[in-house]
């Protein structure tokens, strides 16, 4: 404890959300990192998969686990759905026409979410197990803010594995830098985009069930949250798995330390610095100077 | 004079560039059009002031979207700084008149688009379209963090403005005068507009959006181009917010937000852009069905907008106007219009 606040436990707090938001965002910045794609719709595929885990445990009956688990695989489905049969033929459209049709999107997921299940907020009742507090040793906090962080840290690690390891990693890696050398060199950039895209969208939908506790999780999801799914992207790096990790951990703290002192102030803090930021480095603190 | 038209007369294409600027028979028809909604429809003026009101917004958008090819999704930036401008100096007893007001909301709301765009309009791409998201994002919180003088989430209701050349009231019940005042405005800033695009100024927005490496090389300036067409926009949007605030005596937050700003970007493309009638086609459009579709049914009129946008990046890439052009050359598809990379 230095100077009355509890260090620990803001760091916890934040890293915690930080945590949900990368899980959201990693899978825009590399789908838009890849295929240089405008898409505002991506929320929208993370509010799909927290009503889809909301639904598995309340009219399925199933714990968790096995709903997030369900949740993920059925919203990446749907989006390979969206991404064959719609994205793909705007790829090479200007940014107006990408921004115009993932907007859309939105309305009609919000829309037809709405239809089916109302315009309340979902609840999502957490296992008894992950409610209570837990003994860190240096100090208790809610079990469940700790489980996310590890949850997190366990899903970066597997990611950067994946990035840094892998043979799709590689031509993931080799596709943002520079897409046309890698096309050239056989690297089929329309098959890894599908299945970055299912990954990305099935992501989304983790983080939307995962963070369901304290985002909510209502219609206006993808609308209210977009700002600062794109922020993080953007302050991440666009295509950059470790930087999208430390920018949301960065903007994760920042919030929740901000949301506490300066409940008014807050945010106003963060878009200033955002600006600021892309200012100085157009690409992303972590990007790699762009062409 | 009579020379260099004759010499120009025998070829179709420089025919047309050279006569594109001149007045067509049909340009009439929108401002008739609008004059006898005000004899047929005396109970719908407020819905029609709302309209001439996106009408202006969507016109302003035109000149950055359209013409000089920068994609925003922060445009409801300048609109809330026209209509807090006006809203704040009524509220707090410092200045009422209207017209002044309005220049007054130009003013500011061009200072706040020059600021932003010398610094904003060094990037582009995703980049540019994030900073724009991020200003109006800033403006909203500055505008709900500053309660005592803004009013902060509940806005600032039943502004006092003072009678239009001290004789007109504007009555909220009965918005004559509103009506009347939006029509002049935006037949003025039309008429900027028109004469804008098809000067040499914005001869070069266009050259800028189509190819951004070549216009250095033939010495057009274009930061300073990009800027002060984003400055003369925003001042264009502060009027429409100026206006909105004096028609409705109030403001709040939803006039910087995100709803509004993308709501003018579809007004834009679903009418066409980069053709200025198209903001004219695509509000009436939007405002006609979103007045009769979002009150009853405003999930169905959601989902109607969704697969409408859809609808319109995939295949119809020039709204209203572009089909409505496309189908009278006889032409194929309304798809691919020439810009298209």
């Amino acid at each position: 404890v230095i100077l009355g606040v509890d260090v620990a436990s803001m760091l916890l707090g934040g890293v915690a959300a930080g945590m949900v938001l990368f899980i959201v965002s990693v899978g825009l910045s590399v789908t838009m990192g890849l295929m240089g794609f405008v898409n505002l719709a991506h929320g929208g595929f993370a509010m799909l998969g927290g009503y889809a885990v909301a639904q598995f445990m309340k009219q399925g009956g199933l714990g968790f686990a096995p709903a997030l688990v369900l949740g993920f695989a059925a919203t990446a489905a749907v989006s390979v759905l969206f991404e064959r049969l719609l994205y793909r033929r705007l790829y090479r459209a200007s940014e107006l026409d990408q921004v115009l049709f993932t907007i859309g999107l939105v309305f009609i997921m919000i829309a037809s979410v709405t239809v089916t299940l109302g315009p309340e907020n979902q609840p999502l009742t957490l296992p008894p197990a992950l409610r209570g507090q837990i003994d860190l040793g240096f100090t208790q906090y809610r079990a469940y803010s700790v489980v996310l962080i590890a949850v997190g840290v366990v899903i970066a690690a597997g990611l950067w594995l994946g990035i840094e390891r892998t043979r799709m990693g590689a031509q993931i890696r080799a596709a943002v830098d520079n897409r046309r050398m890698a096309e050239s060199l056989g690297i089929n950039i329309d098959r890894l985009f599908t299945v970055t895209f299912a990954l990305g969208s099935g992501m989304a939908a983790l983080g939307g069930g995962l963070g369901a506790e304290f985002l909510g999780l209502d219609p206006q999801y993808p609308l209210k949250y977009l700002v600062y799914f794109l922020i993080v992207v953007a302050v991440g790096g666009l295509g950059r798995v470790t930087g999208v990790f430390y920018a949301a951990l960065l903007i994760g703290v920042l919030d929740f330390v901000l949301k506490k002192y300066l409940p008014q102030g807050g945010t106003l803090f963060i878009y200033a610095l955002t600006i600021l930021l892309l200012l100085w480095r157009p690409q992303g603190l972590f990007g790699a100077r762009g062409t | 004079m009579t020379a260099a038209r004759g010499d120009v007369a025998p070829q179709p294409a420089a025919r047309a560039l050279a006569t594109r600027h001149r007045l067509r028979a049909w340009e009439p028809i929108p401002w008739l059009l609008a004059i006898a909604f005000y004899f047929a429809f005396p109970r719908h003026l407020g819905f029609g002031t709302e309209l001439l009101i996106a009408i202006l917004f969507a016109l302003s958008l035109d000149l950055v979207l359209g013409y000089a090819g920068i994609v925003t999704l922060g445009h409801a930036a300048f609109f809330g700084t026209g209509a807090y401008t006006v809203g704040m100096l009524a509220k707090h007893g410092i200045w009422n008149e209207p017209i002044t007001g309005l220049l007054l909301a130009a003013g500011l709301a061009a200072a706040v688009g020059v600021a932003s765009g010398l610094v904003l309009l060094r990037t582009q791409g995703l980049t540019l379209l994030m900073l724009t998201l991020c200003t109006m994002a800033l403006l909203e919180e500055a505008a709900n963090l500053g309660h005592a003088y803004t009013g902060g989430f509940d806005g600032l209701d039943s502004l006092p403005i003072a009678p239009l050349f001290g004789v007109f009231e504007f009555n909220p019940l009965y918005p004559t005068t509103q009506y009347i005042y939006a029509l002049a405005v935006l037949f003025l800033s039309f008429a900027f507009v028109r004469t804008l695009v098809y000067s040499p100024f914005g001869q070069s927005l266009a050259g800028i959006r189509e190819n951004v490496l070549r216009m250095p090389a033939v010495g057009a300036p274009v930061r300073t181009r990009l800027v002060a067409c984003y400055g003369l926009s925003a001042a264009i949007a502060g009027v429409a917010g100026g206006i909105w605030a004096q028609a409705n005596a109030y403001v709040n937050l939803g006039t910087l937000g995100l709803d509004r700003a993308a709501t003018v970007v579809i007004i834009l493309v679903l009418g066409g852009h980069g053709r200025l009638y198209g903001a004219f086609a695509g509000a009436v459009a939007y405002m006609v069905l979103s007045h009769f579709l979002s009150k009853i049914y405003p999930t169905a009129w959601q989902l109607g907008l969704g697969f409408l946008l859809v609808f319109i990046a995939l295949f119809a890439r020039n709204g209203i106007l572009g089909i409505a052009g496309a189908s009278r050359r006889g032409g194929g598809s309304a798809g691919s219009p020439p810009g298209r990379s």
